[in-house]
């Protein structure tokens, strides 16, 4: 189909039929930038409106900062979207909004929160915070689209990417600036800063997972032996890419982060199934999660209680002893008592979860603003996973549409790992939830994959050069063919 | 204020939202086959006698590559300046760049510019042509040094 559309858009039009080929031939990506424009205004209204109503709802009156507030927000989208015109006018028109209403509506949640742990006594400023690190995180944004011209680049660096990956994921585990919070080895400490490394090590991962697998798919889906009903490649094919995820996972089991050794394990299952179009690589992983999964219940304290709270979450709450389950538990009333169209911003209850503010952002926007705002934030993120899936689909180039799909696949896995966890979907493992949640390194971390994503759809989505010019049969001679 | 205030900022908020992802979606809608390019729109590619500008190579700047090089098989040493571009490579009399090379078809692949970039474009080849070991199926950028690999021939531009 590729050699088709080749000469399709190419000969232009020259005596061209164009219903001899694809259906796809007679069509060019639109630039949409205006379409951009116009959902980025309704998010802009999202963002400072939610801001708005936070204060109506809590203090009775619109807060007096809310032109200083939404300017700064509307400042650093529109920064976004100039920027897009200029470097990437080709790419995706939705995508930015998307994730421009994701992080306004987090934090008018996150502010809300504030405000309920001020009526409480508690100081906090994880909104003023979280607006400092969108700052930050439009920035990188603003940086990788400007300095990644062509994302194919990327792929020269596959081994330093991998190994500043697995590095990354080392730094908490080392003496004076790692930290320890509730269990997890995850942290760093820099001055008064904290940072997650593993957030940036996700999207580092994806792209060395990319830039291998784009020179060793053919070896890894041909070259190789039958055991049982599954082809197994060789072992210099698949050894370092399986060092590497090895490497990344012992770490994480060490420092004690399930969700994050489940993220990476299905972001390399899904990579490997893409690459090498082989569906017996899904039934291998999924074979290994569940002898995995099953290990880990049966020797790992706290897997275990993790499992009887999603299970039995009534019969831990308000338990002297740990485990505990009123998290879960508070979440759970918390949405039930939103219901359909939420109790309202200040109507709710919501620090009665702890870290609302983090990985539970999901019970307090059920709590508040109700299902109807919980279906439509689930949408949003479905429909950022379907632009990434479709950018993979029009990419021109296997680097590209392996990056794609991986950043996808870590971007539905994350939400699901995390929103499945809050509404007791599935056994909760800490995650944060992308763009929502207060936490710098995540938002950070998912900025730059959104700024990927749009390089990349840029370069799908670009017409492609008209060439040839002429075409017309002329072989004279016959050529002679290779034989294979 | 009233109750119903509160119920109709929090409803119109959640209006609002609604509002977004629909939108959002009715642009994915419009968007998801392109726009159907006009015929009128491709005026350049129509007229047979700007179509010969189509792929001329850019203003030379330091840096950029001056010409083609053949650096294996029966041709190896012949280069052709890129000022003639698009550059026709083939078996064929009218090849800018005339190979003796039983694989290589009478009209094989072609080398043009696109803004300042290169590219290379296989014409529909019997044997293809191929930029390191990958047969290329549309037109591909090369860059100075990038192997081209046409039957036994290898080209590559130069600066």
């Amino acid at each position: 189909m590729a050699a088709g559309r080749t000469t399709g858009l190419a000969t232009g039009g020259r005596a061209n039929t164009p219903a001899s080929g694809s259906p796809l031939l007679g069509f060019v990506h639109r630039r949409r930038r205006g379409a951009e424009l116009f959902l980025l205004v309704l998010s802009l209204v999202i963002g400072v409106g939610g801001y708005a109503a936070v204060g109506l709802g809590v203090d009775g009156t619109v807060p007096a900062d809310i032109i200083g507030y939404g300017g700064w927000l509307t400042a650093l989208i529109v920064a976004a979207h100039i920027v897009i015109r200029l470097v990437a006018p080709y790419a995706d028109p939705v995508l930015l909004p998307l994730v421009a209403t994701l992080n306004g509506l987090g934090l008018a949640v996150i502010h809300r929160l504030d405000l309920a742990y001020a009526a409480r006594g508690r100081d906090t400023d994880f909104a003023p915070t979280q607006l400092v690190w969108m700052t930050l995180g439009v920035l990188l944004f603003v940086a990788t689209l400007v300095i990644v011209r062509d994302h194919r680049v990327l792929a020269r660096f596959t081994y330093t990417l991998g190994l500043s990956a697995i590095t990354l994921l080392l730094l908490p585990m080392m003496p004076l600036i790692g930290v320890n919070r509730n269990g997890a080895r995850i942290w760093i400490n820099i001055g008064s800063l904290s940072f997650q490394p593993g957030e940036v090590a996700k999207v580092l991962l994806v792209l060395a997972f990319a830039g291998y697998l784009v020179l060793h798919r053919d070896a890894l889906a041909l070259a190789g032996r039958r055991v049982l009903v599954v082809d197994l490649p060789r072992g210099r094919d698949l050894g370092p890419i399986l060092a590497m995820w090895l490497m990344s996972l012992v770490v994480l089991v060490f420092q004690r982060d399930l969700g994050s050794s489940l993220l990476f394990f299905g972001l390399f299952l899904v990579m490997l199934y893409v690459a090498t179009e082989r569906p017996g690589w899904i039934v291998v992983g999924a074979t290994l999660f569940f002898a995995g999964a099953i290990a880990a219940w049966q020797t790992l304290g706290h897997v275990q209680s993790r499992v009887d709270i999603w299970l039995h979450p009534m019969r831990y709450y308000r338990n002297d002893v740990p485990p505990f389950s009123d998290q879960i538990v508070e979440a759970q009333f918390g949405m039930g008592w939103g219901g359909l169209l939420g109790r309202g911003f200040g109507e709710g209850d919501p620090t009665r979860v702890t870290y609302a503010e983090s990985d539970f952002i999901m019970a307090a926007i059920g709590e508040e603003l109700g299902l109807t705002a919980v279906l439509a934030v689930l949408l949003c993120y479905g429909l950022i996973v379907e632009r990434a899936l479709r950018v993979a689909l029009i990419s021109r180039d296997n680097f590209g549409k392996l990056v794609a799909v991986g950043l996808a696949s870590v971007f539905a896995l994350q939400v699901f790992v995390v929103i499945g966890g809050v509404t007791r979907l599935i056994p909760l493992t800490g995650l944060t939830t992308p763009f929502l949640s207060y936490g710098g390194s995540s938002l950070v971390a998912n900025w730059v994959i959104i700024a990927i994503l749009l390089r990349i759809s840029d370069q799908a989505r670009r017409p492609l050069p008209a060439l040839s010019t002429d075409t017309e049969d002329a072989d004279g001679e016959t050529t002679q063919v290779i034989k294979l | 204020m009233s109750e119903l205030t509160f119920f109709l900022i929090r409803v119109a908020y959640l209006a609002v939202l609604w509002i977004f992802v629909l939108s959002a979606i009715s642009v994915i809608r419009s968007d998801m086959f392109g726009a159907r390019v006009p015929e009128g729109a491709r005026p350049r590619a129509a007229k047979p006698g700007r179509a010969g500008r189509q792929g001329a190579a850019p203003k030379p700047r330091r840096g950029s590559p001056t010409h083609v090089a053949v650096t294996q098989g029966s041709n190896a040493g012949i280069t052709v300046p890129l000022e003639r571009a698009p550059i026709l490579i083939g078996r064929g009399n009218d090849a800018a760049i005339r190979l003796d090379d039983d694989y290589v078809s009478t009209r094989h692949a072609r080398i043009a510019a696109s803004g300042d970039q290169w590219f290379v474009e296989d014409l529909g080849s019997t044997n293809g042509t191929y930029i390191g070991s990958v047969r290329i199926t549309q037109p591909t950028t090369i860059s100075l040094g990038t192997q081209v690999r046409i039957g036994k021939t290898i080209l590559e531009l130069r600066k």
